[in-house]
């Protein structure tokens, strides 16, 4: 087999974290290699690299076995290397063809003969464009389909696509397939980032692995199985002595029920999804990335639409139940149900950053002094509470916090969630970014919270922390429940399976004891 | 491995001192006088430094004189004071014209219709209340659009102004006195009905008083209160805002009422505390002055003292150039452009810092 | 009869004013850049045509009418482009505000015109009231078989410049890989960076471009509209702020400009001609263009299709974040 491209020994950090260190990788002419890995793993920014996004710090690209420097998207082109972004880079006023040709500088101006070559692009691969159609009246999966015919139409020899799925139903994922074979059949070399399992198996010819940005190995998908790529992708359990009590007369506080949202775009993010969660618990919630994690605490925090046939009950301490769905997120907040979401910017959901500490602390509170004005006190002493107990480094409590490390904000955001006195905290990504002593800081946080009696959903990206954590996990996958299990006894691989392979319909196995 | 790197870049900087940024603004004023130096003698051919000498006498020369550059600089800090909250919000509005000369019109109307029917102290009270009123709604419309369907507010704001504009035509020729004069002429001169009076001797004092106050009141209100508090969240990020629980659509309408209500109240001090006509010209472009000096003090109401002063000491004083050197008043408007223009300049280098590419990294 | 059809010529006169300066605005709000400088930029195209022609009409022994429009032609040019540089130097370059700057470029440019205007006649020692016979009327000359139709007797070849403009412009924006680019630039700078489209170029070409074309409609109304003499009235100023409020009422395309123009100018001149009015009602009437444009931004969002809103980035300055 001949090359396409080969990268070696490719490094690149972004500050003190190293997102590739001494990766290696080839991908042959005419064949699909999937890249496996979770979150964080480094294989978008590897991919990155070789389309230009980003100048590694050291290692060489070879492209048909010569080597090349590629420092802008352009000149990745001109290497026959093109990228599909999860993020689509179109103009949405612009029609598919005028998309197409956007910034191609060595043909003549003519929209008839790029349209003419587009048909022929889609006829050859089996893509249903229509060349004169508006992007911003596109589903994503046209959208898509329009950015890999926009780099073939620059002739990409190898084409990268970063989670093709994510974003997509079964049934238009299959179509993707097809093309993505019968592309494979005209000789190009198609390179898939993904981490699930079952497309993995399905379509590529190859796997490699990265893991926390090293190079784990490749293998021949026929030598392999799901359980072994797992294996690989998530390495081996280790023991992170994190604090778990036994949950304690666990104490009934939100019943979900049938919930269903649809996003802005209309593609249904979230089925059906049931579950019970307790005080005194807490419940961790596994999944890829971009599940529905995000709208599933959104749903419950007020700030999503859920659609019809949902219900969320809220049990309050005092014995009364409330549905949830149809009220105002500040009314959620005020029966004491609190959502500390770290979003991947850290800044522009929690917190505002322009203000210090201490004003960030009354966000949610402000309202409960009385009178016209904010009553400061209270919040300058939290903050100065906060900043003690949980070592936020700043220079002063009125120190903007966009000014904080990532580490310092997310103390701040989730320090004032568990001060309000919560009867259910969400924290979402808590850790995100964050070194480990921190992170035990907060996991010890959240533990005190769930001996205190507080209801306590946990959404996180590292499953030996939401095994050790945890006492239940539910297992998201593509927006469905998979399975409810008990954290002191699933392995971590059960996990990973569960959350790239959609099992059967799993109960909740607390349901049936009580 | 650098090879591709520009010569000299820009990164954004987040931690400048607050002395280097004055120090920066200051810098670029310099420049400023400097340039306007230039032009004033190319065009005049005299020494600049005899100009500035004579612009300095144009403001202050006098006590009179004084008291306009006072009464002036009171009247932009008072619409700068009302523009704050709605630019602390991120809402563009760009209707302050408009809402002057609306606020203007209803202090006019009245004068005129209610000059002889109450005490003035009570007429000051209605007209305060209505030029209130009036601002209030011309600000009030644009923020419904937006905030229901996010019509785009800059554009609207703007229209609005030359509706106000057309309307402020339609009272003048409705009111006019006399006759043919297509001006509303001095309203009350012989009784001074609703005129501001003269207190501790001076015919301004009440302007002063009244903007101190909003000045102060917009202060305590951005800083301290609740509604202050939205205001600063809604503008730094919608999304935190509906995480915190505001509804965002009440904080841009009432914030936009308010930023109006003020606007309209400095058409009640034009009209009443200024010149007791109504006129087209009663804005007379400080509507639009007065965001520069809103956004250049970063909405904070004690640099907006200062900025308003420097703009007003620059139109007085170039005034004095145009009677002094026979020139006409227009000179103002070139200074105060070329200052602005610098001013504006010059945040680029407290946003950002240039790094240039240093010899060794090229290798 | 007579009074429709000259209604309908006052409203090309006063609708090419705007249609100049719309067009400007359209070329530079493509590119993403909200300039609100027009109304001066206006100015500064006026008065610098004004300068241009009386510097040559007094300095020549006889002024040649081709020379009068030349160099008159080129000062309107020199001058608009200045604004449009100080403009781009300020928002593109060094990223300042774009909304100040533009109403600073308008205080600077209204200010420069009207000084400049009002003691031209001193500064050149005192010659009394401007006046540009010949210049003047080297622009409203008609064209020969055109000015036999009644409806457009008395229209000069300028009106027909700017409407081919429009035509050639909307065609280049539509139509051509460079107005393709631009409009990428205005609509997601982003994605038009990543594709290897220089956007600080076209934003400074199309910002330039643009202000030497809003310029033509201030030495068209120097020339056609007051006839070859200066006002220090806010007459432009106030045509400024239509030709903005134009841009939006043709939905940011040139061809729509052209109707939407001499629309304007009826609106803005139907009172003239409507009997009954007082001078005050009147002046309710001159309220019609700006309702109008209220409506048609209203309507705009209500409807929210993607065409009409305008170029999406439009306001924001670009800053690749270098990672």
């Amino acid at each position: 087999m001949e090359y396409a491209v080969q990268m070696k020994n490719i490094s690149k950090s972004f500050g003190s974290i190293n997102a590739n260190s001494n990766v290696n990788i080839d991908i042959y002419k005419g064949e699909i290699l999937a890249l496996l890995g979770e979150n964080g793993s480094g294989k978008t920014t590897l991919m990155n690299i070789l389309s230009g996004i980003y100048y590694p710090d050291s290692g060489q690209i070879f492209v048909s076995g010569k080597e090349v420097s590629i420092s802008s998207p352009k000149e990745a082109f001109n290497h026959h290397i093109g990228m599909i972004h999860q993020h689509f880079k179109l103009v949405d006023v612009f029609s598919a063809v005028e998309n197409t040709v956007l910034g191609i500088e060595d043909e003549k101006f003519d929209l008839k003969a790029a349209t003419k070559r587009i048909e022929d692009i889609c006829g050859r691969y089996g893509f249903e464009v229509n060349p004169q159609q508006k992007v911003y009246d596109m589903s994503v999966s046209q959208k898509q389909t329009l950015e890999i015919v926009k780099a073939l139409y620059r002739g990409a020899d190898v084409l990268i696509l970063d989670e093709p799925t994510a974003v997509l139903t079964p049934q238009e994922t299959q179509r993707l397939f097809n093309v993505i074979r019968s592309m494979k059949a005209d000789g190009k070399s198609i390179v898939i980032i993904t981490h699930k399992l079952n497309e993995v198996m399905e379509i590529s010819d190859r796997v490699a692995v990265l893991r926390k940005g090293h190079y784990i190995g490749e293998v021949e998908t026929k030598d392999t199985d799901p359980q072994k790529l797992t294996d690989m992708m998530v390495g081996r359990a280790v023991s992170l002595n994190i604090r778990r009590t036994d949950p304690v007369n666990p104490v009934k506080r939100l019943e979900v029920n049938n919930l269903s949202v649809r996003n802005s775009e209309g593609v249904q993010v979230l089925k059906n999804i049931s579950f019970t969660a307790y005080g005194g618990e807490i419940l961790g919630i596994a999944g890829i990335s971009g599940c529905g994690q995000k709208e599933l605490l959104e749903s419950i925090a007020g700030l999503q639409k859920a659609e019809s046939g949902s219900s969320i009950k809220y049990y309050a301490p005092d014995g009364s139940v409330n549905e949830m769905i149809g009220l105002k997120p500040a009314e959620i907040m005020d029966m004491g149900v609190h959502l500390s979401f770290v979003p991947e910017d850290r800044l522009g959901m929690g917190l505002v950053g322009s203000m210090g500490m201490s004003d960030n602390m009354m966000l949610k509170s402000y309202r409960n002094s009385p009178g016209p004005f904010t009553d400061r006190s209270p919040s300058k002493k939290l903050a100065e509470t906060v900043k003690e107990e949980l070592e936020v480094m700043t220079p002063s409590i009125n120190t903007p916090v966009r000014k904080l490390s990532g580490g310092n904000v997310q103390k701040v955001l989730v320090g004032r969630e568990i001060s309000a006195v919560p009867t259910v905290l969400m924290t979402a990504y808590a850790v995100r970014g964050l070194d480990i002593n921190t992170s035990y800081t907060i996991y010890n946080l959240l533990a005190e919270q769930k001996e205190q009696g507080v209801a306590v959903i946990y959404v996180g990206e590292d499953l030996d922390v939401l095994i050790e954590l945890c006492d239940r996990i539910i297992v998201l996958c593509g927006g469905e429940l998979n399975d409810v299990v008990d954290a002191r006894t699933v392995s971590k691989e059960e996990i990973g399976y569960k959350m790239t392979y959609l099992t059967g319909r799993g109960s909740d196995p607390r349901e049936d004891k009580q | 491995m650098n090879e591709h790197k520009p010569l000299v870049h820009i990164v954004k900087r987040t931690d400048i001192r607050w002395w280097k940024a004055w120090i920066i603004r200051l810098l670029s004023v310099a420049a400023a006088l400097i340039v306007c130096a230039a032009v004033i003698y190319a065009i005049v051919k005299l020494n600049p430094l005899k100009v500035y000498g004579s612009m300095w006498n144009g403001a202050f020369g006098t006590k009179r004189r004084s008291w306009v550059t006072v009464r002036d600089t009171m009247m932009l800090l008072c619409i700068g004071i009302g523009l704050a909250p709605a630019f602390k919000m991120r809402f563009w509005n760009i209707g302050a014209e408009g809402q002057i000369l609306i606020g203007g019109v209803a202090t006019a109307a009245c004068m005129i219709f209610l000059g002889k029917l109450m005490p003035t102290w009570l007429l000051l009270i209605v007209m305060f209340a209505a030029s209130i009123a009036a601002g209030a709604i011309w600000g009030l419309i644009p923020a419904l659009f937006k905030a229901r369907w996010n019509t785009n507010e800059t554009l609207f704001t703007l229209m609005m102004n030359y509706v106000a504009i057309q309307l402020t035509s339609f009272f003048v020729s409705l009111w006019e006195h006399p006759a043919g004069s297509n001006s509303v002429g001095i309203i009350n001169q012989s009784g001074k009905e609703g005129w501001f009076p003269a207190l501790l001797g001076n015919q301004y004092t009440l302007n002063v008083i009244i903007v101190t106050i909003l000045t102060l009141g917009m202060f305590i209100y951005l800083r301290y209160s609740k509604h202050g508090y939205e205001i600063t969240i809604v503008g730094e990020s919608e999304r935190t805002a509906r995480y915190a629980g505001i509804s965002v659509k009440r904080v841009i309408i009432r914030t936009m009422c308010l930023s109006g209500a003020i606007c309209g109240v400095s058409g009640f001090i034009a009209v009443s505390g200024a010149s007791h006509t109504i006129s087209t010209a009663t804005a007379g472009g400080r509507g639009f002055t007065a965001i520069i000096v809103a956004w250049l003090a970063k909405f904070n109401a004690f640099v907006m003292i200062l900025i308003s002063l420097l703009l007003v000491f620059l139109e007085a004083g170039a005034g004095q150039i145009a009677s002094d050197y026979n020139l006409n008043e227009y000179a103002s408007k070139i200074i105060i452009g070329i200052i602005l223009f610098f001013i504006l300049g010059s945040e680029f280098f407290i946003n950002y810092r240039l790094v240039f590419r240093r010899k060794e990294s090229t290798r | 009869m007579t009074q429709i059809l000259s209604l309908i010529q006052s409203a090309i006169i006063f609708g090419t004013v705007i249609m100049f300066g719309a067009l400007g605005e359209i070329l530079t709000e493509k590119s993403g850049n909200l300039n609100l400088g027009v109304p001066g930029i206006m100015s500064l195209g006026a008065i610098g045509s004004l300068m241009g022609a009386f510097w040559y009409e007094q300095s020549a022994a006889a002024p040649v009418p081709v020379l009068c429009l030349l160099v008159s032609f080129a000062a309107a040019m020199l001058f608009s482009l200045a604004g449009g540089l100080i403009y781009s130097f300020i928002t593109i370059t060094l990223r300042a505000n774009q909304n100040v700057t533009g109403l600073t470029l308008t205080i600077f440019g209204c200010g420069f015109a009207n000084f400049f205007g009002g003691s031209l006649n001193k500064l050149a020692g005192g010659v009394g009231q401007i006046s540009l016979p010949i210049t003047s009327k080297a622009y409203r000359a008609v064209i020969p078989f055109l000015s036999n139709i009644p409806i457009i007797k008395n229209i000069g070849w300028l009106v027909y410049a700017g409407i081919i403009l429009a035509f050639v412009l909307q065609r280049w924006m539509f139509k051509s890989r460079a107005g393709l680019n631009l409009r990428a630039v205005g609509e997601n700078p982003a994605t038009a960076d990543a594709a290897g489209i220089n956007v600080i170029k076209y934003k400074y070409f199309s910002t330039c471009a643009g202000a030497m074309i809003s310029g033509l409609g201030g030495l068209f109304y120097i020339m056609d509209y007051i006839k070859g003499t200066w006002a220090s009235d806010g007459g432009i100023e106030a045509l400024g702020w239509l030709a903005v409020a134009l841009v939006i009422f043709a939905t940011w395309r040139p061809r729509s400009a052209i109707w939407g123009s001499y629309l304007f100018g009826l609106l803005s001149w139907m009172y003239y001609y409507i009997g009954g009015l007082t001078r005050s009602t009147s002046e309710l009437f001159k309220t019609l263009p700006y309702v109008v444009t209220i409506a048609v931004l209203i309507f705009v969002s209500l409807r929210r299709k993607k065409e009409n809103l305008g170029p999406s980035a439009l306001g924001l300055s670009y800053f690749r974040e270098e990672r």
